[in-house]
């Protein structure tokens, strides 16, 4: 039953846990609008030819509604209307609030490509394999103007905005190969912004990320190369220590647990901070990114706002890979509530 | 003498005496000046009429081009940035020079002091500085497009809209100067009904049409400021790197989109609320009966105009605002679905009990029925958040909204167009004809979007030049279906033309209706009413026999 609508309904295969969902409330939706506009139709059809006109400058009765016909005519959408929202609102949290086992891949947008980096090492263009039957997170982010990530076949679509990474998350059901499609326009070859997404079984998915790490030295023309030389593609939680370096983050922020100038990086993530609003916030990816972007935006409460904006001095693979090392720094035992204060008084 | 407010008279003209001293407004003054500087509303609504529909003939070409593009995957007839300058010019032609103005500038200009039974608008002169503004405007915009054009689509999305080599400035600029066009009419529109309904019309008295141009009015007058911000911040940001939405440099992408949908969305209701007016008019003389639930009608046309401006963020949903937001947006959205729903019901009631002729306006009607109905209830489903993910910016969303917004409008527009053609131009057209290429309309524009709605159910994305090869054979039909419709549109272009040159006289009230509209001359004389103040006992489309007037019937 459900096959012969998606056929009839021309959607495209359907192979993730979200698309079995989307799917059940499209054929709800679809099946109530085309039995209630058919009765609508028929009844107006009807009354089309039953009062015809027989003669010109015929008298009619003066016809007005009473208040329980105006109440069904507003009760009777409503019910539905807010029915069809519930069930539409409460997949949509599902679908943007990923499980807390779910593998994270962060997705870069360019004019015209998508690329992909695994926490564990890999890079891909275009090519994005992932396990079946897994959560997959996918955190999202452009490197130029809007575009935005979309697999048919699993239902998820999510922009990809510069400067900030949105989420979305998928659990693929069957392996195979699927399209990926950008569906923000975004210039001149917008339409060949193609990528697609390999679902391995777990298994094969293993033995792929094991290859990747190696390097793929079997693919290598140079065979004659001393192989040893060649490093590992390294994690990306070794990129970003290397980079949290570089680029001057350690001189403030501490690995030690200690406060310095700025918070410390252990268990910073997924800690509850207080802001100097007085407000709350989660510290995730959304807000570690937006942090080194835009620094006072969101201030915790009790430090300066004394950090450069990194703005166009990290690209999308960089700070991803910075915030992949600040969730390494995890301490078993993470503190709840706000850090303390920084170690030193500024000068006033 | 005291002009009769009867209706009943088709044809016989009982003041033949002031005709014969009050010439129609047509032939009251024949030089070109007397037209280009004229304040009567009627006469700026019929030069509104002319570059509408030389603007509609620009856009429905573009649409064309699109359309033979699209047959093919790859390169059909252009490459791929003619394509992408092809749909933006598309869009913006369409909607900011034929559609928003379209139904208010012309038949509300036309219509609209006659209803309410007055001599003029409010402003006269204003409303003539209106005409020329948008004109202005309109210069602005296509010399943009004729000087390289643009890409970035309708909705000129930030970073790619201040990244782009093309030439959004000027573009933009005239969609700018266009709002003030916008905001002058509709400030003319809400101060003539306050102030200039003749004696007897009250508030729950006015034309149902009045009542969705003033609906209308509203919303232009107040969100047409904030796109003409947004389109100065643009243009700004373009020419001189301002840095308002570029996240490179601090600004904010998505605050963009909020920006251009707290406009954009309730300009949806600019385009279909005259529609609905429209069709309130037409179901209402074509099955001579009083509208049925009037109040329900005159309410939910205010109801849909302030909704409509707290669902902006149902087309963000995926674009990373809040699980929140999505939320409030989404039930909002439902909202405007129910006051649609409460106004076909409406017209559907309109029907029982009355007297149909099943003329070509009615025909429209019934096209119009079958676009709000499958088009609002597509935009429903559109609006249950989980729904959208697959469906945004698919063309699922473009069939969606030519249904809605497109279809419901141009339904309205064809269908004014026929029905107050005797009314503007004293003129009848060939029935048949009218018949034939509503029929052929109708067809045309299913079988052109119909395909594009399961297209997009496929999964195919909006603003592609090139497709995977499993989307065409729906494109191919999509196709088809638009060369009907562009072959029904040429069949009016010919009759009416033929019509208003050697058309028969239609004579006053060639429908028998019972409108306001009617109670003038056709066409009317350039002050409208002669003579002492006309009056209006009875409320608009009382059709019931006099000698029965009763208590009204309940269902």
């Amino acid at each position: 039953m459900s096959e012969l609508l998606n056929n009839l309904l021309f959607l495209p295969e359907s192979a993730s846990t979200f698309a079995e969902r989307v799917d059940l409330l499209h054929h709800f939706v679809v099946g109530t609008t085309m039995v209630m506009s058919a009765g609508v139709g028929l009844a107006a059809l009807f009354m089309f030819f039953r009062y015809r006109r027989r003669i010109p400058d015929q008298a009619t009765e003066y016809v007005v509604p009473t208040l329980k016909t105006e109440f069904l005519f507003v009760s009777v959408p409503l019910v539905f209307f807010l029915a069809w929202f519930g069930i539409g609102f409460r997949d949509f949290t599902w679908v943007t609030t990923p499980p807390k086992d779910a593998m994270d891949v962060y997705v870069m947008g360019k004019q015209w490509m998508w690329k992909f980096a695994y926490p564990e090492g890999p890079n891909g263009v275009n090519v994005l394999h992932v396990p079946a039957n897994r959560p997959v997170r996918l955190l999202i982010t452009s490197r130029d103007v809007l575009h935005s990530f979309y697999v048919p076949a699993f239902r998820i679509k999510m922009d990809a905005l510069p400067g900030r990474y949105t989420q979305i998350w998928f659990e693929a059901t069957k392996p195979g190969t699927y399209q990926v499609l950008c569906t923000e326009y975004c210039g001149l070859s917008h339409s060949k912004m193609l990528a697609e997404v390999v679902v391995l079984p777990q298994e094969e998915y293993d033995v792929w990320i094991k290859d990747q790490r190696r390097g793929r030295l079997q693919d290598r023309q140079d065979a004659l190369a001393d192989t040893s030389l060649v490093p590992p593609v390294a994690r990306m939680v070794d990129q970003g220590q290397v980079l949290a370096g570089t680029q001057g983050c350690l001189k403030c922020h501490s690995v030690d647990g200690s406060a310095h100038i700025g918070p410390t990086f252990v268990g910073m993530y997924d800690r509850v901070e207080k802001l100097d609003d007085g407000q709350t916030i989660r510290v995730d990816e959304a807000y570690i990114t937006q942090s080194m972007m835009d620094p006072g935006a969101h201030l915790v409460s009790g430090y300066q706002n004394v950090m450069p904006t990194y703005q166009g001095k990290l690209q999308g693979p960089e700070t991803a890979a910075i915030v992949e090392y600040i969730k390494s720094l995890r301490t078993p035992n993470v503190r709840e509530g706000a850090s303390e204060g920084p170690a030193y008084d500024p000068i006033q | 003498m005291t002009p009769s407010s009867s209706l009943d008279t088709a044809g016989a003209a009982p003041h033949d005496e002031h005709h014969d001293h009050h010439p129609s407004y047509l032939v009251d003054g024949t030089t070109i000046k007397s037209w280009l500087l004229t304040v009567d509303h009627k006469r700026i609504g019929v030069m509104f009429l002319f570059f509408i529909l030389l603007f509609f003939l620009v856009g429905g070409i573009f649409a064309l081009l699109l359309r033979v593009e699209l047959l093919t995957p790859g390169p059909t007839i252009m490459d791929a940035m003619t394509y992408n300058r092809t749909f933006t010019l598309h869009g913006l032609v369409m909607i900011f020079l034929f559609m928003i103005p379209a139904i208010p500038a012309v038949f509300g200009n036309f219509m609209l002091p006659l209803m309410l039974g007055a001599k003029d608008v409010a402003f006269p002169r204003l409303n003539l500085a209106s005409f020329y503004i948008y004109l202005t405007g309109a210069v602005f915009m296509l010399w943009g497009m004729l000087n390289g054009g643009l890409d970035t689509g309708w909705t000129f999305y930030t970073p790619y809209s201040t990244h782009t080599t093309t030439t959004v400035a000027p573009v933009m600029f005239g969609a700018f100067i266009i709002g003030f066009s916008s905001i002058a009419t509709g400030i003319n529109f809400i101060v003539t009904c306050h102030t200039m309904r003749a004696p007897g019309i009250t508030w729950f008295k006015m034309p149902l049409f009045v009542w969705a141009i003033y609906a209308t009015s509203c919303i232009q007058v107040l969100a047409t400021p904030v796109i003409g911000l947004l389109t100065v911040l643009v243009a700004v940001e373009n020419l001189f790197s301002f840095g308002m939405f570029d996240p490179a440099r601090g600004g904010d992408p998505v605050l963009f989109q909020h920006l251009f949908w707290f406009y954009s969305h309730p300009a949806v209701y600019i385009m279909v609320l005259p529609a609905f007016g429209v069709m309130s008019e037409v179901v209402s003389t074509y099955s001579r009966k009083n509208i049925f639930g009037y109040r329900a009608v005159a309410y939910s046309s205010l109801g849909i105009a302030f909704v409509g401006f707290f669902a902006w963020g149902h087309h963000m949903f995926v674009s990373g605002q809040s699980t929140f937001d999505a939320g409030v947006f989404g039930v909002l959205t439902m909202l405007v679905g129910v006051f649609t729903a409460i106004k076909v019901f409406n017209w559907v009631g309109t029907v029982y009990k009355g007297a149909v002729e099943f003329s070509t306006p009615f025909a429209y009607f019934c096209g119009f029925l079958f676009f709000t109905v499958f088009g609002g209830m597509t935009g429903i489903a559109l609006g249950t958040v989980s729904l959208d993910v697959p469906w945004h910016d698919t063309y699922f969303v473009v069939a969606h909204f030519h249904f809605i917004m497109v279809g419901a409008t141009i339904m309205a527009f064809l269908a004014s167009l026929h029905y107050w053609f005797p009314k503007m131009f004293g003129k009848t057209y060939h029935e048949g004809w009218g018949l034939v290429s509503a029929a052929l309309i109708i067809l045309g524009f299913n079988a052109t979007f119909i395909p594009q709605f399961l297209v997009g159910n496929n999964g195919m994305p909006r603003r592609y030049y090139d497709y995977p090869e499993r989307f065409q054979a729906l494109n191919v039909a999509s196709t088809a279906g638009a060369s009907l419709l562009a072959f029904g549109f040429l069949i009016i272009a010919f009759y009416l033309t033929y019509a208003l040159v050697f058309g028969e006289a239609s004579g006053k009230n060639p429908w028998r209706s019972k409108g306001y509209e009617w109670v003038s001359e056709s066409p009317p004389p350039t002050h409208n009413f002669v003579g002492p103040q006309v009056t209006f006992p009875e409320e608009p489309h009382f059709y019931v026999d006099p000698k029965k007037a009763e208590v009204p019937d309940a269902v």
